[in-house]
């Protein structure tokens, strides 16, 4: 289970940007958590926060009961690898195979060689591309270079899987193969998966909680057919009928 | 002027060489000073892995200085410091200790530059997966950036041939040696021309080389 609790950003130097207000959020175990908000709403710096890349001004980020939002030096690395991230733009090594690119996580864990092939080989296998393993990024379209970054924010075991508008790039075919993948990754393997997005449709189509966020605040939040059914807020109703809410 | 290619071949073969010796020596040199230099300037950056503004301002300082001396002037200048360091200031091998202090700044520049081309989501992504500084270093930024390197690699080479042509005005042998001695002082144009013909090629065979082997190893865009 993984609790934010009263979590502030503020960046200081030069002008004072509060990025975020007060954020509580609550994630069980198994939840596909969706949270959304326009660009600029406070997304990325929450999803910063919680993957350990940003120190939180105020507040905490609970896993297991344990503090994670303060840790320094080795603790912080280990906790790191003990949560996995995919991000809109792949971010992938340009310069390693497929292969590679998924080892890559284990290398930095010191994992010996043998098992780190084999773990390698399984990880493909979940996200189907075990025929692409020694071909290089530039050689896969969109969706087959974020299966690999999904393949390989899985390589370490982590219990939740953050993933940062991991369908934006994608078009609306692959992006549903993209979201059918992660929520098996979530029945099967047991990950719970927060998924940041501005895209509607993709809190509709998997997540079974939402938050949405405005100005670096959580507006509504609550289970996704009843905060959709009835959204409480101006911004929800905006960011349900843009799109007719009629994308399953 | 096959006559007097004939005539010089061994000069003109030992000049190659000694041009060659010098190039290859300062350019290795001149990295082993140079790349550390390059990635302290992108891990001290204000957006680097562990901002550090005074070590990276001064560093930067440093490097402008060295970048901003006309090499021909900082041949002549460092004689004291290259008689430490190898016994004597005439020579190829002498004139490989300024060339090393002329381009290792210049190296610096250039590895900075390459460290800089890579996307930054992809060194936030390695740290998400708990890479150390280290890690990110020798696992990323360098590998990610090795084709931008070669490249800039025969910038550095075919610079530092120029520069081995000038040691050659004040007793560091080599191609540029004999042009001046044999082309300027003694008004042989036509042991000019050879000369320069025989720096056209070893560019055109260096970038060659270099250009090649960095299309080889990039994995992008094939």
């Amino acid at each position: 289970m993984i609790q934010v609790e009263n979590l502030s950003k503020v960046f200081r130097g030069g002008e004072e940007v509060t990025a975020l207000r007060h954020i509580n959020l609550k994630v069980e175990p198994g939840d596909i958590y969706g949270i959304i908000g326009k660009s600029g709403a406070g997304k990325s710096t929450l999803l910063r926060c919680i993957s350990l890349l940003e120190t939180p001004t105020e507040g905490r980020i609970l896993v297991e009961g344990a503090d994670i939002s303060r840790l320094r030096g080795r603790e912080l690395i280990e906790m790191r690898k003990k949560v996995g991230v995919i991000f809109q733009g792949y971010n992938l090594l340009m310069q390693r195979t497929v292969r590679d690119n998924v080892a890559f996580p284990l290398e930095l864990a010191r994992m010996p060689k043998a098992r780190r092939w084999a773990r390698v080989e399984e990880l493909l296998e979940v996200v189907g591309l075990s025929d692409k393993a020694r071909a290089y990024p530039s050689q896969l379209s969109g969706g087959q270079k974020q299966r690999v970054a999904i393949a390989r924010a899985l390589a370490n075991h982590p219990s939740i899987l953050l993933c940062d508008e991991p369908t934006s790039a994608l078009d609306s075919f692959t992006t549903r193969s993209i979201l059918e993948l992660l929520t098996d990754i979530n029945r099967k393997m047991g990950v719970t998966v927060i998924i940041i997005t501005h895209e509607i449709s993709v809190v509709k189509a998997i997540c079974n909680k939402v938050a949405v966020i405005n100005e670096g605040s959580f507006i509504e939040q609550g289970n996704t057919r009843e905060v959709f059914a009835h959204p409480a807020s101006e911004i929800t109703r905006l960011l349900l009928g843009e799109t007719g809410g009629s994308i399953q | 002027m096959i006559e007097t290619l004939m005539t010089n071949q061994t000069m003109l073969l030992e000049g190659l060489g000694e041009t060659l010796y010098m190039t290859f020596f300062s350019a290795l040199f001149a990295y082993v000073l140079g790349l550390p230099l390059g990635i302290l300037l992108v891990v001290t950056d204000k957006k680097g892995l562990r901002p550090m503004p005074v070590l990276n301002a001064v560093l930067g300082w440093v490097i402008n200085i060295g970048r901003s001396i006309p090499f021909i002037i900082l041949m002549v200048a460092i004689i004291p410091f290259t008689r430490a360091i190898v016994g004597k200031a005439i020579g190829p091998t002498a004139a490989i200790v300024p060339l090393v202090v002329a381009a290792a700044p210049f190296v610096a520049r250039m590895v900075e530059t390459s460290l800089k081309e890579i996307d930054p989501g992809v060194v936030e992504a390695a740290r998400t997966m708990g890479a150390t500084h280290w890690q990110i270093i020798y696992k990323v930024l360098l590998p990610e950036s090795i084709p931008s390197l070669v490249r800039g690699g025969s910038i550095t080479t075919i610079t530092l041939i120029g520069y081995s042509a000038m040691a050659g005005a004040v007793g560091g042998r080599g191609l540029g040696d004999i042009a001046i001695r044999y082309g300027y002082h003694r008004y042989q144009y036509d042991m000019m021309i050879i000369t320069i013909v025989l720096l056209v090629i070893l560019v055109q065979v260096i970038q060659s080389l270099f250009s090649l082997t960095a299309k080889l190893i990039d994995k992008r865009g094939r």
